[in-house]
Parts: C-alpha cells; sequence; structure tokens
C-alpha cells in the first residue's frame, strides 16, 4: 500500500470556518461552518426568528439539543458574540427546497431560560424535553414539562461537564480467597 | 405561521402525571366512562421497553402519551469519553437492529470535521453495506410486524431471510451485530475474497421469498382488514411532528435522503423511492418490503460497479499503518500505538451530518474542540422524532390496532434512549 500523505495541517488551515463574517438573516448573525449555514440569534430573538424561517420555508425542526462548552477554549463563535456556557442548536430543515440551516443560540449558566418552539414545530416538544433533562435549560410554555428520558425526580443533568461520568463498581468474585 | 394547526387533533397527546391518572381513577363519576390504562414496559409488542399511557372510552383510544427512558445508558455522555476512533463501537449500538447507519453518520461528522476525501471504492462498500443493512432491518420489521398482528409464521421466515445476510456481515466484519465496521477515514477491513458469490446467493434466494411474503400477508384478507385505514397520518402532520422514512413516504411524500441531499455515491445509482398514498399501516408495511427490493437493486448495481483500490483513506494521521508493516517497522509500530491509545486530534468546528436510516432521517451533530475526543457528540435518532406520532395515529381508533400502530411505527428502542 503506498504512503501517499495529504497532510490533515494543509487542509485545516485554509478552510478555517469564517466567524468574523458581519452577514446578517433576520437580524441575526449568519456564519458558515465546514460549509453549513448557522445563525446566531440572541436567546430573545430566538422564537421569532424560528417563526421568520419557518415563513420562509423551513418547516421541519430536525434536530434539537443542547452543548455544554465548559472549558472548551477553541469554540468557534462570531466576536459579535457573547459566549455562554449552554448552547441550543437547532437544525432546520426546508424539504421543498431541499437546504438546512442550524441556528445555535447562548444560553446563560445563571439564567438558562428560552422560549418553546414547539408551538411552531410540534416536533420539538419531546427534543426540548429531552434538552431540559440533560442540560437543564428550560423551555417556558412548553406544554409538558416533564422529564422524558431520566426518571422522575432524578437530581442533575448528565449532560453537563460537572456531571461526573458515572461508574459502577466491578466486583470480582476470585480476588477475595487469595 | 405555525405548523400546529396542521394537526388534526391537538389534543390526542395525553399530558398527565401518573399521580393525576391515580387521583382520577379514584374519582367514581359514574357517566365518564373513560378510564387510564397503561400498556408496557414490557409487553411483547411494545418492541424492546416501550411503554404508552392510553386514555380509553369503551375500545376507543383517546388520547394516549408514549414513555420512554427504560434503556436510556448515556450513551451520548459516554462519547465524550471516546476518542474519534472509538467513537462507532460506542453509537453502534444505539440502532442495535440498523447499527450500519449510526457507524455511518458519525463517521460522516468526523470526516466532515476533518475534511478528508474518501478512496472511492471505501464509499462503495459503505453503501453495499449499508444496503445490506436496510434490507435485514426491514426483513426484521416484516418479522416482528407479522408477529404483532397474528401472522406468527411470519416472525419464523422474516429472522431467516435476516440471518442470511447477517451471516455475510459476520464475514466480512467478524460480528452479525454491532459491527464497529464503518470508520472514520473509511472501512475496518476489505470484502473478504468470495464476497461476491456470497452476495449473489442473498439476491438469488431473496425474490422468491419475498414473493412468498406477498403471498402470506400483501394478498391477505385479514391482513388487510387489520391494516387498512388503521393509524392514518398526513403528510402536514409528518412534516409538523419532524416524522420521516417510511412514515413520511407513506402519506405520498417522496422524501429520502439518499435522492434530495445526495451523500456517498447514491447520485450515481439508479433507484426508486417507494411512496404510499393513504399514510396508514399497510402503506407503511407495503413500503418496507418494496424498498428491500430497491436495496436489492442498489446492492446489484454495487456487485457490478465496485471500484478497485484502498478502502480506508492513505493520510496517516487517520489511518493505523497495515498490519505488514507493524511487523519490521518500529516507526510504524509507534505509529500504531499513538493512534489506538491517544487518538488523533481533529480540528475544533461543529458539524451535522444526515443519512437516511432505515428508519428514517438519522442525524449526528459533532463538536470538536481540537482534540481526540468530541466536545459533544447528539445523534438525532428517527425513532425518537418518529414516536411523537403514535398519539395522533392512535387517536379514535380501537385499541387492538393500538398494536398495529406501534408496530408500523417500527421504533428500535435503544436509539430511542439512546
Amino acid at each position: 500500500m503506498s504512503e501517499s500523505r495529504s497532510s490533515l495541517d494543509e487542509t485545516t488551515e485554509h478552510h478555517e470556518d469564517r466567524a468574523d463574517d458581519s452577514e446578517r438573516l433576520h437580524g441575526a448573525l449568519l456564519t458558515s461552518s465546514r460549509g453549513q449555514i448557522v445563525l446566531h440569534p440572541s436567546s430573545e430573538s430566538y422564537h421569532g426568528l424560528i417563526e421568520l424561517l419557518m415563513g420562509e420555508g423551513y418547516n421541519v425542526c430536525v434536530d434539537l439539543c443542547g452543548a455544554d462548552h465548559l472549558g472548551n477554549e477553541t469554540r468557534v463563535l462570531p466576536s459579535a458574540i457573547e459566549p455562554e456556557r449552554f448552547e441550543l442548536v437547532v437544525n432546520l430543515l426546508d424539504v421543498s427546497a431541499r437546504r438546512r440551516i442550524r441556528i445555535r443560540v447562548q444560553i446563560s449558566e445563571t439564567n438558562p431560560f428560552v422560549a418553546t418552539i414547539s408551538d411552531i414545530h410540534p416536533g420539538a416538544e419531546a427534543m426540548e424535553r429531552e434538552t431540559n433533562d440533560m442540560f437543564g435549560v428550560c423551555f417556558e410554555g412548553h406544554p409538558d414539562p416533564t422529564p422524558i428520558l431520566l426518571p422522575d425526580g432524578w437530581e442533575g443533568h448528565p449532560l453537563r461537564k460537572d456531571f461526573a461520568m458515572g461508574r459502577i463498581p466491578v466486583q470480582f468474585k476470585a480476588v477475595e480467597g487469595r | 405561521m405555525t405548523t400546529l394547526d396542521h394537526l388534526r387533533n391537538r389534543d390526542a397527546v395525553l399530558r398527565m402525571s401518573e399521580l393525576e391518572a391515580e387521583q382520577r381513577a379514584a374519582v367514581v363519576d359514574p357517566d365518564d366512562e373513560r378510564m387510564i390504562i397503561n400498556m408496557g414496559p414490557q409487553h411483547p409488542s411494545t418492541h424492546g421497553v416501550l411503554r404508552v399511557t392510553m386514555e380509553l372510552q369503551g375500545e376507543t383510544v383517546l388520547r394516549s402519551k408514549p414513555i420512554i427512558g427504560y434503556l436510556h445508558t448515556g450513551m451520548e455522555k459516554t462519547a465524550e469519553d471516546l476518542t474519534f476512533l472509538q467513537g462507532p463501537t460506542n453509537v453502534t449500538r444505539m440502532d442495535y437492529a440498523a447499527p450500519l447507519f449510526t457507524e455511518l453518520t458519525f463517521s460522516l461528522a468526523v470526516e466532515a470535521l476533518l475534511e478528508i476525501e474518501l478512496p472511492e471504492r471505501a464509499t462503495w462498500i459503505r453503501m453495499l453495506m449499508c444496503e445490506l443493512n436496510r434490507m435485514s432491518s426491514h426483513l426484521l420489521f416484516l418479522a416482528t410486524n407479522g408477529m404483532d398482528l397474528g401472522a406468527v409464521g411470519m416472525m419464523i421466515y422474516g429472522w431467516r431471510e435476516r440471518e442470511e445476510i447477517l451471516r455475510f456481515f459476520e464475514k466480512v466484519t467478524g460480528l452479525r451485530m454491532n459491527h464497529n465496521y464503518i470508520r472514520p477515514g473509511g472501512v475496518a477491513a476489505d470484502l473478504p475474497d468470495g464476497w461476491r458469490e456470497d452476495i449473489q446467493d442473498i439476491l438469488n434466494v431473496l425474490p422468491k421469498r419475498l414473493e412468498q411474503f406477498d403471498v402470506l400477508m400483501t394478498g391477505q384478507p385479514i391482513w388487510r382488514e387489520r391494516t387498512q385505514g388503521i393509524g392514518v397520518i398526513t403528510t402536514d402532520e409528518a412534516l409538523a411532528l419532524g416524522a420521516t422514512g417510511p412514515i413520511l413516504r407513506s402519506t405520498g411524500y417522496a422524501w429520502d435522503l439518499r435522492r434530495a441531499m445526495p451523500y456517498l455515491a447514491y447520485d450515481e445509482v439508479d433507484f426508486d423511492i417507494v411512496v404510499g398514498t393513504y399514510g396508514d399501516t399497510f402503506d407503511r408495511y407495503a413500503i418496507r418490503l418494496n424498498e428491500i427490493r430497491e436495496s436489492m437493486r442498489i446492492v446489484e448495481q454495487c456487485l457490478e460497479r465496485m471500484p478497485e483500490g484502498p478502502y480506508r483513506v492513505q493520510d496517516r494521521k487517520v489511518t493505523p499503518p497495515p498490519r505488514a508493516r507493524i511487523d519490521e517497522s518500529m516507526e510504524a509500530l509507534i505509529h500504531h500505538f499513538k493512534i489506538f491509545t491517544e487518538g488523533f486530534k481533529v480540528p475544533p468546528g461543529e458539524v451535522y451530518t444526515a443519512v437516511e436510516s432505515p428508519r428514517g432521517e438519522l442525524g449526528c451533530y459533532l463538536v470538536s474542540n481540537g482534540g481526540p475526543k468530541p466536545q459533544r457528540m447528539h445523534i438525532r435518532a428517527p425513532s425518537f422524532a418518529n414516536l411523537q406520532t403514535l398519539p395522533h395515529m392512535m387517536h379514535g381508533g380501537f385499541l387492538a390496532d393500538a398494536i398495529a400502530v406501534i408496530s408500523s411505527i417500527d421504533p428500535i428502542m435503544g436509539e430511542v434512549d439512546r
């Protein structure tokens, strides 16, 4: 097998994600990540933006999830956006024009509240419940804010970076007699 | 403008805690004939551990709510502790009926972050294996779908045909399930000697078996009675609820990522998208049955056109050296050791990739912080979104049909709960 080298260092340098572009869509900063369109609205304008995009044809909320950026020093964000610990990431799909768009909303650690979009996309309901379980992001106006994947009464939000990875101690039967 | 208006019945979802349900049961009202019952999580037709609470009036289901999380094992958290190279071993356990697809979407996400081009053979091997996996997954659906509706013989036939494909998987990947075969940078190993004959055997035997299924189920009056017009969903409802795959296609909307947003080499092969008309249980059954036939067409084209060349990318940062080199070169041994202990670093960024799994859009949202492990890995599981259509499909139907509807959604609980 030939050892042809296409160095990764080269490929990553010439295609840096555009982070400081001042292009805007509906008032939200528009950037590109590996060729995918990303919008950065504020948590206040987020609900209105989803509504506008809905009118523009983005009629399916394909995915909604959270992300914890605690300790992430290499996060790619436009300089105009104030980084917060949590991010809400929504992937919308326009089925007739066959295009996608991603929305990243900064959610503060001290005030993790954001409006629900389940009144626009009912399909986001379960995903918002999951995000609430995993990150403790609260969705105001959600019709059913109950735990979905975690048991009732579970304390903590497992996908937060400061939630320790759980381990079950393994008992080795043979060890005792030796 | 909202899609909420597209829902025929907004109140189909039972939003009630267990405590409330208990309190309501305690109040005796002779005029109120509604009652709340619980189904699952260990009912044989709930495909694992799905639990549904239903509000019934006599035999009619009014409101319902799927309750999930019994199989939640924190796989997205685990992913943050595994290197990008170890990632597929984790994600492959999500959708255990179609493991190769989760491996594929994860690998595509890593490759998009790395910005590497795959060799042609790797792409075609991936496509071949995924289509075989789609066939085996749909065969499993036919088996359980038949079983749920009382065609018990189907359980044996479906598993028998699936086994033929799993036997081939075992030959290629070493395992029947949870393959860890598709990895960032290509596939784990080249196809073994005699793979063409093995696939040809499958392709020769399967059409006859599918015709038997048609006799057993498709044309059967009882089968049609139990599935036609049951669990109807409209295109607008499916889109509003984020349902994809056979559920969306059963409403007559030809949405398939392989055609709409081609990945791998799907734009180079010839196949048809199977759509339904009425959005009922029968359409969803017929779509899956006929998708097996379409997948066979793609597999045939993969057989004819499989290119020669390397089966994984020749970038030494991502790919370990070949086994033979390790015996003769100290550097290759060190390199091999470094890749498997430390992993390779992925440039910072975030990306979302999606593939068409047998159940719908299977996506992976991946954030890298520049290290060898992901900052965040999220799998958009199609079954998770598809389950939200359940209350809307069951609303106004009979309790006995609830089984048919759950079965026709074809949820894989490992992927729902992750």
